[in-house]
């Protein structure tokens, strides 16, 4: 039996480079073994997204896009359809879910300087793959065709009227009406269902391929592959497989825990996940009271009140998330990780996060203070400006040829 | 280094975490339908007996107007301990069958004519407005001289359908003045005037009951998905224990 195997194996690796795939990506990939807490939301977005992408495979066959159909389609999902509310919610929680471990993934790449040299492109496209997340988050927020759906939509596409000369045009455009309607939906339901996902998979790809072309970095910073042994290995790396592997099914088996706990008992999640108002189906002819994002957007939504004018406005809120790109440019410090950098470095990223969370605070709720806006957004940029002050200037330790702990 | 040992341990960015978590849910404002001074309905969807007593008087006093397009009678064979011929004996309308939907029998186009506007769909007012509001709302109806009104949604269309069993209460007026010195006259609070048929705990639990059964119709499956998510966090509760075990096992060797 086992000789067949090993013939089937054989017969396919003389065709396509099946172990030599395996061993480069999973068990012949050498990791750093200092990997914590922090390292876990890399394989858990991954886990998010194949959960998205399943749980809307089935979500499709029952959705019907259509203004006059998309709406009761879902409710039609949430009664009728054989765990059409469990594979919904997996779908809605996961949603949001997919924001949380991104979000801490990302932070994660600012304190231990993950994006340094040589590892820029792993986090241009890391940047990237967020910006194309939020598009795609958009539009399948817009498909249960709830009030909230509707004029977030209503709402979203109207800045892009900020633009000079072409804005109104180019409004029309996205909505392919003169108004929100079934044109609008039908064709996010094509671009949520088909094209983003579509390239969200190959960024994925590309991501973990640039990865694994330059390898991990860690919390202490250390390069790896600086010592190795004399067969190759790193020194201070250990395979994947079966030691990422193991920990991973375990970071995974607790996140699920705490993802089922929100499915089964909190789906809303305090209105935040699905809003009491999205239960409402659109009304072009009535605007709720506020019209507030949700929770993952509320820091731009934010930087957005905190501008007068319109078009500058726009164009912060942009600036706020594509500053990320240059991000391994702005950062001058000699070391990556926090842990050999001083002061200012802890500093600055301690009051970037309280900016942020605070920024996302004051973008759900319609009456903000306008001085508190102002002033997060401020911290928000100067967090970016003035890095590549602090971090030529600062102080730092040296770093360790070996990992010296696990 | 004690700074830098406190930085990395895992119960410190565990902390961290739940902290920022914690800031981002309980943070602002609650749900939508929150705000104002609504009373905490108190109503309990489990409560089988309660959820079926509000079917009763759901399609007995909001079903002669309002329907509930996407509910079908037949779920309440499965959820509600009811039989079919149950079912159709005390909940289902004449016209209808139990395998429709709740339609109400009133024509929708014609029923903005009589009332303003047509009597809304109620399958999910319990989680569009949630189920303070309603419970607030169907008590705090109060007459005037020009009929009746509300103290939760001013000017309603819809009349008080259930006072005869509340009665009739009158509004206890206030005149305030604000910073500008403009005066407001506002319902300070009701009074029951002509006590109905119930007494007034016995209509509170009334419309706890239909408030409950309001809630049910909004998510049907909501009754079956908190019983499984028991068993589904066992099992991960279980899951994880026996991964962390796995873990250790497999690092022993690496930890040294």
């Amino acid at each position: 039996m086992n000789n067949f195997i090993t013939s089937i194996g054989n017969w396919v690796d003389e065709r396509v480079p099946m172990t030599d795939f395996w061993k480069k990506h999973i068990s012949e990939y050498y990791a750093p073994k200092n990997f914590n807490f922090w390292y876990f939301f890399g394989s858990l977005s991954m886990l998010v997204l194949v959960n998205q992408l399943l749980t809307g495979i089935f979500l499709t066959m029952h959705y019907k896009p259509g203004a006059e159909t998309a709406f009761a389609s879902v409710e039609y999902i949430m009664r009728d359809v054989e765990w059409g509310w469990l594979i919904r919610y997996m779908h809605s929680t996961g949603a949001s879910l997919f924001f949380a471990v991104v979000y801490l993934h990302m932070f994660r790449a600012l304190m231990y300087g993950s994006y340094q040299k040589p590892r820029e492109i792993v986090w241009i496209l890391g940047v990237t793959i967020y910006l194309v997340l939020m598009a795609e988050s958009f539009m399948g927020y817009v498909l249960p065709w709830g009030q909230m759906s509707y004029w977030g939509a209503q709402v979203i596409i109207s800045l892009f009227g900020a633009v000079p000369y072409v804005g109104e045009a180019l409004v029309e455009w996205i909505r392919g009406d003169y108004f929100v309607a079934d044109a609008t939906l039908n064709r996010f339901f094509a671009l949520h269902v088909v094209a983003l996902p579509l390239v969200l998979v190959g960024l994925v790809v590309l991501h973990l391929a640039a990865l694994h072309e330059v390898g991990s970095n860690n919390p202490e910073g250390v390069d790896i592959k600086a010592k190795k042994d004399e067969a190759g290995r790193p020194l201070d790396g250990i395979p994947f497989h079966p030691y990422y592997t193991i920990k991973d099914i375990f970071g995974a088996a607790f996140f699920l825990l705490l993802a089922a706990f929100i499915v089964f008992f909190a789906p809303e999640f305090g209105g935040k996940f699905l809003k009491p108002d999205n239960f409402v189906q659109a009304n072009p002819l009535v605007t709720p009271d506020h019209i507030p994002p949700v929770w993952y957007f509320t820091p731009f939504y934010a930087i957005l009140q905190a501008v007068p004018d319109k078009l500058m406005g726009v164009i912060l809120m942009g600036v706020s998330v594509m500053i990320l790109y240059i991000v391994p440019w702005l950062d001058r410090s000699p070391v990556k990780s926090l842990r050999y950098r001083s002061w200012p470095s802890r500093l600055a990223l301690g009051i970037f996060v309280i900016a942020f969370v605070r920024l996302g605070m004051l973008g759900l709720s319609p009456d903000s203070s306008t001085f508190e806006l102002r002033l997060w957004t401020f911290f928000y940029f100067a967090f970016f400006i003035l890095m590549p002050i602090w971090t030529k200037m600062e102080a730092t330790q040296p770093v360790p040829e070996r990992v010296s702990s696990v | 280094m004690s700074i830098l040992g406190r930085f990395s341990s895992p119960k410190y960015h565990l902390a961290t975490g739940l902290v920022l978590v914690a800031m981002m849910v309980f943070s602002t404002h609650g749900v939508a339908a929150s705000k104002g001074n609504l009373d905490p309905a108190g109503s309990n969807v489990f409560d089988i007996a309660s959820v079926q007593r509000g079917a009763k008087l759901f399609t007995n006093y909001c079903m002669a107007c309002h329907s509930a397009k996407y509910m079908r009678f037949k779920r309440m064979e499965q959820d509600l301990d009811l039989t079919e011929d149950e079912i159709q004996a005390f909940l289902v309308p004449a016209g209808l069958e139990v395998s429709d939907y709740m339609m109400s029998s009133m024509p929708y186009e014609a029923s903005a004519d009589w009332f303003g506007k047509s009597p809304p769909d109620l399958s999910l007012t319990a989680r569009s407005r949630g189920p303070d509001w309603i419970y607030t709302f169907l008590r705090s109806y109060y007459m005037t001289e020009d009929g009746w009104n509300n103290k939760v949604l001013a000017n309603p269309a819809m009349p008080h359908v259930l006072w005869e069993l509340q009665g009739i209460q009158r509004p206890i007026m206030e005149t305030t003045e604000d910073a500008a010195g403009v005066t407001h006259v506002s319902v300070a609070s009701l009074e029951m005037d002509v006590p109905g048929e119930l007494t007034t705990s016995e209509y509170d639990q009334t419309v706890r009951d239909i408030v409950a059964f309001m809630e049910y119709i909004a998510e049907p499956a909501r009754l079956q998905r908190e019983r499984l998510g028991v068993w589904v966090l066992l099992f991960l509760a279980v899951f994880t224990f026996l991964s962390y075990l796995l873990y250790q096992e497999y690092w022993k060797d690496i930890k040294k």
